[in-house]
């Protein structure tokens, strides 16, 4: 797509703000477990409640969890840094004010795969607002709900740099933001439940150009396929508007996955004042020794840096390495069974390919299958004495009941048919009885060996290595 | 049985204590005592008062042994009213306990009652009460100062043996000047915040009203201690409240600051001013005049400083979970606006204004901004002040006790009556108020408390209250008449 | 100073309805009020950090272990309005 007609190409400016709930035991500013679908209004105390006279606390935790993302990210962790309130009005917001930060967060700067990270901090989460009737849309009820289970759970909110150009880009980037945050334990990272959530503030402008063009901002895309959309529709919006003569305004936007459509999300009557200043209920965080020496005590490697060790130790593809790399649970199977095979690209094409098909996105290491013996698996099939084929049904029963792949392959004769008389013999039969095929073959017709090759498969079940079969077909006819 | 009773109200908190632990007085006789006279309160000085006397086992070895105590509304109290002297919060009974209550409670000093207020303690004449104006004990048609004034005038008339207030600007220090007791402000975060209902965060401070320095110190002592795991800024006292004994004052330094001590003060309680320190100098001290050059300006930091929190402090009454909903209000705006409009008075809402426009967008720099940039020159001030000084000391209240809707319509006036006690607040420190004599009204007509205001660095409390003690025996102000 | 039109303002950002002699007695009133809070605009007040806190300490951080939350009855206690165990209000768009 380009610009207006004889206009400068336009480009996407993309920056994601992100807001991941924290996997803490209790709330943000209050000693309340966090709620997972618990009845409404069944997770609150006075002071998630907002009620007169409470003070909020800091969650030690959630500040851990704060300096673990802010190494992940690259940041610069700020010595110290302050809570700030952010007033405005709203039902599911208990007193009034969001307590959140400010002008000094938590952690600035950093960098993730090409996007610079312009700030990290910590914050409350709002309450749950139900509407009654209309079947939950916002207009046309007259009447809402508030349940607080959810009000004050622990959020990081992540604001990159204006440094995507793309809506594959951006998708791409936050499965990988996803994925780090995942190995860090610090959150289920979860786009349905909302434990993860995206905005993209989105501009265009011409190509080369350095400045900055108006921005909107592109609200909640509730998953990685609507973000890519999301934003996708609004370049196009923006293009298409700016090539009508038009210009973009500022607004907040909200985009319809059903309709594709993009749609001014708060009426305009009202601009924001949130009248930030310094929360007098709480004091500052200045990090300690002791804080940080936790935060890279409790440190694992993470998904880029693996899926680049993975690469140069065992020489993987990066494709390999990408998956193995940024699912945390498939590295781990993968690097316990790598140890009992020298084939560590087989293993990773079974474990990222058949294994997959299998779990989905279950943990390897909750099924019955043990890492040494999928490492045997792969062995087998190196050594030709499974075929792929039949490696397949074995694997299939290591996932169900688990056991010793060779213990499997005796039991169920799936040992492949090898060298020996017995698939001398299928061959040859099979020749006899396909002889117009046997004729196009001697006659130069190559592909006719298909015939002959699924007629000896049919007959052994797929235990015969096609290789071998080829070979002794070509053997016979040349020898008749 | 009358005379017993009238014996019972005549003793002190610290004698009743004395005489409930050597087994000479029974802590439900007192509770009743005390009591009967609350529920008579003609001053308006309590909103709720305990229908029964606790179970007597309850304070049964406890160091204060069942003395009871009055406790302004503002603190949560499970169960009980705690309205803050608001329409907004009537009838609003809390599921929970301030800490600083329970902590009473839990030391032998029983809720006796809920006292009387100024809304969300914004006042200084206790007449922007939602349930009524409370009445001085030294003559009714005047005010008894504010915010805690039903705490001062009950614990005044002896309606209580103590009580509990909170001092934002002076809310403690002032009442209880005009009704002619103790009354004494904590460094900020020496008392747990935790369960007050917040007018301004970085200023509120608990602490308590008593007849005598000694039963100040004695409450003090059950309020401070280990911080408050609840209360992010709350601090553990260093050292425990001690009841104080000093007679002399040999050697202290005592600045008299030039800014708090002339202008806009009242000629009767200059005077009695002027008697106080000449006792405190044939005590030994030696007084200076001082100077505290940005202590002028506390009076406008403080009001951009309580405003603006408060502001956002009560952006909770919203109507949603408890206290008042407007009635009709088809839309949430409606909602907000019209239970707002209904549920907070006249002063709340002016400071409200006031706050969210200091706060608003373009003028918190203006504002906010320089408000607390003064707040750190005032404390710089003290500071260097008590590098030479040990007290500072200024009358409390340039006035003494008004006539009932004197000021009432004119703020600027009314805020004047926090000149002297703010920049303390400001500064954080602790000051006392300990009755100083009596001075005539500027119209004329008979003579009503006033209050000597002694402040010390952060901490400072038992020399704040050795002082205390050791003027007060001097002072020998006989406060019995008002008590009936 | 303040005018009409901020005072009204400023009442929408506070969410308080002013009756007109309410908003006519607040500009007059806060007029006065700002005019001698303008008092510290003639300080000098360059390179002076402000004050939030008197008392410079930090984190004081509570350890993440749940307690218990209120029994559902007792958080709903006190509320205005409640729909299937929930705080009823005016929906924000109707
Ligand atoms: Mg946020
Ligand atoms: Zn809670």
């Amino acid at each position: 797509m380009s610009g207006g007609v004889g206009g400068p190409e336009l480009e996407p400016v993309i920056g994601l703000e992100i807001h991941v709930q924290l996997l803490t035991a209790t709330k943000m500013f209050c000693s309340c477990g966090l709620s997972f679908g618990e009845p409404p209004n069944t997770r609150t105390c006075p002071v998630c409640l907002g009620l007169p006279g409470t003070l909020p606390t800091v969650n030690e935790r959630a500040i851990h969890f704060g300096l673990m993302i802010g190494l992940a990210l690259g940041c610069e962790l700020a010595p110290r840094s302050i809570f700030h309130r952010k007033n405005y009005f709203y039902p599911d917001l208990p007193k009034g004010y969001q307590i959140s930060q400010y002008d000094e967060p938590l952690c600035r700067g950093g960098e993730l795969s090409g996007v610079r990270i312009h700030r990290v901090h910590l914050e409350e989460d709002a309450a749950k607002l139900t509407h009654a009737g209309g079947g939950g849309r916002i207009h046309g009820s007259s009447q809402s709900v508030v349940d607080f289970n959810r009000g004050g759970t622990p959020l990081v909110e992540i604001v990159t740099e204006p440094d995507v150009r793309s809506p594959g880009q951006a998708r791409e980037w936050l499965q990988l933001l996803r994925a780090t945050l995942r190995r860090l334990g610090v959150s289920n990272v979860n786009m349905d439940e909302g434990s993860l959530r995206c905005d993209a503030n989105v501009s265009v402008r011409p190509a080369g150009s350095q400045a900055l063009g108006t921005k909107t901002e592109l609200k909640n895309m509730n998953s990685f396929r609507f973000l890519e959309r999301g934003v996708h529709a609004e370049i196009a919006r923006q293009r298409a508007l700016i090539a009508a003569g038009g210009t973009v305004e500022q607004e907040t936007l909200h985009y319809d996955p059903t309709t594709d459509r993009i749609t001014s999300l708060r009426s305009k009557e009202e601009a924001h004042d949130y009248r930030y200043f310094p929360e007098p209920d709480l004091i500052p965080i200045a990090i300690t020794p002791a804080m940080l020496d936790a935060a890279q005590a409790a440190m694992p490697e993470l998904p880029a840096a693996r899926a680049q060790r993975l690469r140069a130790s065992l020489d993987l593809s990066p494709e390999s390495a990408h998956q193995l790399g940024f699912r945390t649970d498939l590295g781990d199977f993968f690097e316990a069974a790598v140890v009992h095979t020298e084939h560590a690209q087989a293993l990773a094409n079974w474990v990222t390919g058949e294994l997959v098909r299998h779990l989905g996105d279950g943990d390897p290491a909750d099924s019955p299958l043990e890492p040494p013996a999928l490492a045997a698996l792969v062995d087998l099939v190196a050594a030709r004495e499974v075929t792929q084929k039949a490696a397949k049904e074995v694997l299939e029963e290591l996932v169900a009941t688990g056991g010793d792949p060779r213990a499997i392959v005796a039991d169920r004769g799936l040992g492949a048919l090898g060298e020996g008389d017995q698939l001398a013999g299928v061959v040859a039969g099979a020749i006899a009885a396909n002889p117009d095929a046997a004729a196009k073959i001697r006659a130069g017709n190559a592909k006719a060996i298909g015939a002959i090759i699924g007629a000896v498969m049919r007959e052994t079940k797929g235990r015969a290595d096609g290789g071998e079969v080829t070979r002794l077909v070509h053997e016979q006819l040349a020898a008749e | 049985m009358t005379e017993d009773r009238a014996a019972l109200i005549g003793l002190s908190a610290l004698e009743a204590t004395r005489r409930l632990a050597a087994g000479e007085l029974g802590a439900s006789d007192l509770f009743a005592a005390y009591r009967e006279r609350a529920a008579a309160d003609e001053l308006n000085a309590f909103t709720w008062v305990a229908g029964e006397a606790p179970a007597a086992a309850a304070s049964t070895g406890t160091p204060l042994g069942g003395v009871p105590l009055a406790v302004k509304d503002l603190f949560a109290t499970e169960g009980v009213p705690s309205q803050a002297g608001s329409r907004i919060l009537e009838g609003y009974r809390p599921p929970y306990t301030a800490t600083v209550v329970h902590r009473l409670a839990a030391a032998g000093a029983p809720l006796l009652g809920k006292t009387n207020q100024d809304e969300f303690a914004m006042g200084s004449s206790c007449e922007n009460s939602a349930f009524g104006p409370v009445l001085n004990p030294w003559d009714p048609a005047r005010v008894p100062g504010g915010s805690s004034g039903g705490s001062a005038a009950a614990v005044a008339a002896g309606l209580a043996p103590w009580a509990l207030g909170t001092d934002t600007g002076g809310s403690i220090r002032q009442p209880a000047a005009l009704c002619g007791i103790v009354g004494l402000k904590p460094t900020y975060g020496a008392v747990s915040r935790y369960g007050m209902i917040a007018f301004a965060s970085s200023l509120d401070q608990a602490g308590p009203f008593a007849r005598d320095v000694t039963d100040a110190a004695l409450l003090l002592r059950h309020m401070v201690g280990e911080r408050d795991a609840c209360d992010s800024t709350s601090l553990s006292f260093p050292e425990e409240i001690a009841l104080p004994d000093r007679t002399r004052l040999d050697g202290v330094r005592l600045g008299v600051p030039s800014e708090l001590s002339g202008e806009g003060i009242e000629p009767g309680v200059l005077a009695a001013f002027a008697a106080t320190l000449e006792h405190a100098r044939e005590l030994g001290a030696t007084v200076e005049t001082c100077t505290l050059p940005h202590a002028a300006h506390g009076l406008s930091a403080y009001y951009v400083l309580a405003p603006a929190e408060c502001s956002s402090n009560l952006a909770r009454f919203d109507g949603v979970r408890y206290g008042l909903r407007a009635d009709g209000a088809g839309d949430l705006l409606s909602m907000y606006t019209r239970t707002r409009h209904d549920g907070f008075g006249a002063e709340v809402k002016r400071r409200i204004m006031l706050g969210t426009y200091a706060l608003s967008s373009g003028y918190y720099d203006a504002y906010y901004g320089r408000a607390q940039r003064v707040r750190t020159k005032i404390a710089d001030d003290f500071r260097q002040a008590f590098a030479a000084f040990d007290f500072i000391v200024t009358p409390t209240s340039p006035a003494v006790a008004f006539p009932l809707g004197a000021k009432l319509d004119d703020p600027l006036a009314m805020y004047l009556n926090d000149f002297c006690t703010v920049p303390m607040s400001l500064a954080g420190i602790p000051a006392i108020s300990i009755p100083n004599g009596m001075a005539e009204p500027p119209e004329g007509g008979p003579t009503l408390p006033t209050g000597f205001q002694i402040a010390g660095p952060a901490f400072s409390e038992n020399r704040i209250l050795g002082a205390a003690h050791a003027l007060e025996r001097v002072l020998d102000f006989d406060s019995s008449r008002v008590r009936g | 100073m303040i005018d009409r039109e901020e005072v009204l303002h400023v009442a929408r950002l506070a969410r308080l309805e002013l009756s007109e002699s309410e908003v006519e007695r607040m500009t007059g009133e806060l007029s006065k009020v700002l005019e001698s809070i303008d008092k510290i605009n003639e300080l000098d007040l360059a390179g002076v950090p402000p004050t939030s806190h008197v008392v410079e300490v930090s984190n004081a951080l509570r350890p993440d272990e749940p307690r218990p939350s209120l029994p559902r009855e007792v958080a709903l206690a006190a509320a205005p309005q409640v729909v299937g165990g929930g705080f009823a209000v005016p929906s924000p768009q109707a």
